[in-house]
């Protein structure tokens, strides 16, 4: 049967260690801790140093994410020398760049430049590839300083810094909504911001294929971002306003909420759209969540490392019919996680990975790479929280021994030849196996790799509305297998 | 351990052992669950 294929993905990083103390642990923790500022100031990366960190460079594409196996750990300490902020997925964005992106993704005058900032950020953007002069038009001429000082001592605006100085701020979007602060509004303007990058590489990297904006039908936003006010608190759509700075004129779209999950559900749900024939191609996009930078500073202070949260992450998934070039998402062997099923590991393996091999007869050897949540254990470790992609391959490779289709001995080689090492950054929904998609894709068109099984998991209990989790997964196909 | 008689918090973690599965391990160990908290720690 013919199954809708994965036709383009991008990725994009912005380097933004000025906004870490607004990520959420910080921006508590700074709270009662005022003097942890200059901590996290003397603790922040270069944005040289974040552009050459080993799995930034994976997450781009500029290297596979296997050969992180092959590096010297700890990464941070060894940089890429041959590291690039260009990729074949995207790019690292520096910190002034990206405040010019806020602006100009911002259709409120919520996001104000310094005057004597902006001329600088114009000329990069100028340089950028992706920005054309009237997407520059939008930047406008920016404010004097002292009105911006204004705004942020008197009217609630959030500073927005850059190497030490205060370059703009962040204005707040009602008086007395508290879902309208410039810290909620930051946070918006910051996902919507980043898909955008993501969604415009999508279309500059797959322009010679035919991939064009105006052939999208339908956008749908993974991301976990609350948007709206005091009366519709999380409604959301910012699929439509991320579809309408990227040049979508034909697409309308929607937002799919699923916590870290929403990428798994978004992309099935988009292929069956494709599938049903309702929509010829959609869009499935993620910004970054500011929510999550820093979150873990303590554990990286405590062991005299960078603060590694320093990154804002998107992606953009393109899901069209069925073709002979791309792989395709088998809509016959679908993984969920029912609410019938219990939170153990063994029955959540059941669900997501033994079930949809049964549906095909498959082996837990028959799928050549397992995408699991794959967080970056160099950032997750140092705080306490263990490497998350390893504790999945275990419980994958347990799953295959319960299956009599893997050595009880070799549970721990299974994440060497069936896994990955986690190489995203802690960026949520961002970071639930879907940073993969990119490299199998390509390898599945090289043909070096045959099939791919991407697993997503999500917390919902986080909400307090169930003590549910959730799960969803698919089956990727290279297009001869 | 033996958990008969006591009451037990359970901290559960989602790629771990989330909260759920160890609170029915600790009711048929004969345990009383007094609270469950699930966390994510990424």
């Amino acid at each position: 049967m013919n199954f809708p294929v994965i036709k383009a993905v991008s990725y994009a990083l912005a380097h933004t260690p000025d906004l870490v103390p607004y990520g959420s642990k910080p921006e508590r923790e700074l709270r009662k801790e005022p003097a942890l500022y200059e901590r996290l100031v003397a603790h922040s990366r270069t944005f040289d140093q974040a552009c050459a960190y080993p799995p930034h460079q994976a997450f781009i594409g500029h290297t596979s994410p296997e050969a992180l196996w092959e590096k010297e750990t700890p990464w941070w300490r060894h940089p890429d020398v041959a590291a690039k902020r260009w990729g074949p997925y995207g790019e690292i964005m520096p910190e002034a760049e990206f405040y010019g992106l806020l602006r100009f993704s911002d259709d409120f005058d919520l996001v104000w430049l310094d005057e004597a900032f902006l001329p600088a950020v114009r000329q990069q953007l100028r340089a950028h590839p992706l920005f054309r002069t009237e997407d520059l038009d939008r930047l406008g001429d920016g404010h004097a300083l002292d009105r911006i000082q204004s705004k942020i001592a008197h009217e609630g605006a959030l500073p927005l810094r850059h190497q030490d100085r205060i370059v703009g701020c962040v204005c707040r979007g009602h008086d007395e909504d508290p879902f309208l602060t410039a810290n909620i509004l930051l946070e918006n303007v910051a996902c919507k911001a980043t898909g955008i990058l993501a969604i415009r590489w999508l279309f500059e990297h797959h322009r010679e294929e035919g991939v064009r904006p105006e052939a999208i039908d339908y956008v749908i936003n993974a991301g976990e971002e609350a948007v709206g006010d005091r009366y519709q608190r999380g409604a959301g759509n910012l699929a439509k306003a991320m579809a309408e700075r990227s040049g979508c004129v034909n697409s309308t779209g929607g937002d799919v909420k699923a916590f870290c999950c929403g990428p798994i559900h978004s992309l099935i749900i988009a292929a069956g759209l494709v599938h049903a024939g309702i929509f010829e191609h959609v869009l499935v996009v993620g910004g970054g969540a500011l929510a999550k930078l820093g979150m873990k500073f303590r554990g990286h202070l405590k062991h005299d490392m960078p603060i590694m949260e320093d990154v804002l992450a998107s992606f953009a998934i393109l899901v069209g019919p069925p073709d002979d070039r791309n792989p395709r998402i088998r809509l016959d062997a679908i993984g969920k996680h029912d609410v019938r099923y219990s939170g153990s590991a063994q029955s959540i393996a059941q669900a997501l990975i033994a079930n949809p091999l049964d549906a095909l007869g498959r082996k837990i050897t028959d799928i050549d790479r397992y995408a699991v949540e794959l967080h970056n254990p160099e950032i997750t470790e140092p705080a306490g929280s263990g490497n998350v992609p390893r504790y999945n391959y275990r419980t994958i490779a347990s799953l295959g021994v319960m299956r009599g289709e893997w050595p009880r001995q070799a549970i721990a080689e299974f994440e060497r030849s069936h896994g990955l090492p986690g190489f995203s950054p802690t960026q949520g929904h961002v970071a639930s196996a879907v940073p993969y998609l990119g490299h199998a894709r390509d390898a599945m068109r090289r043909g070096d790799l045959r099939t791919a099984m991407f697993i997503g998991k999500g917390s919902l209990f986080l909400g307090k509305m169930t003590n549910l989790s959730d799960g969803m997964s698919f089956i990727l196909e290279a297009p001869k297998a | 351990m033996k958990l008969a008689g006591k009451k037990v918090i359970v901290l559960g973690e989602r790629d771990g052992v989330q909260g759920t599965a160890l609170s029915e391990c600790v009711k048929a160990a004969g345990g009383e669950v007094v609270l469950t908290v699930n966390q994510c720690f990424v």
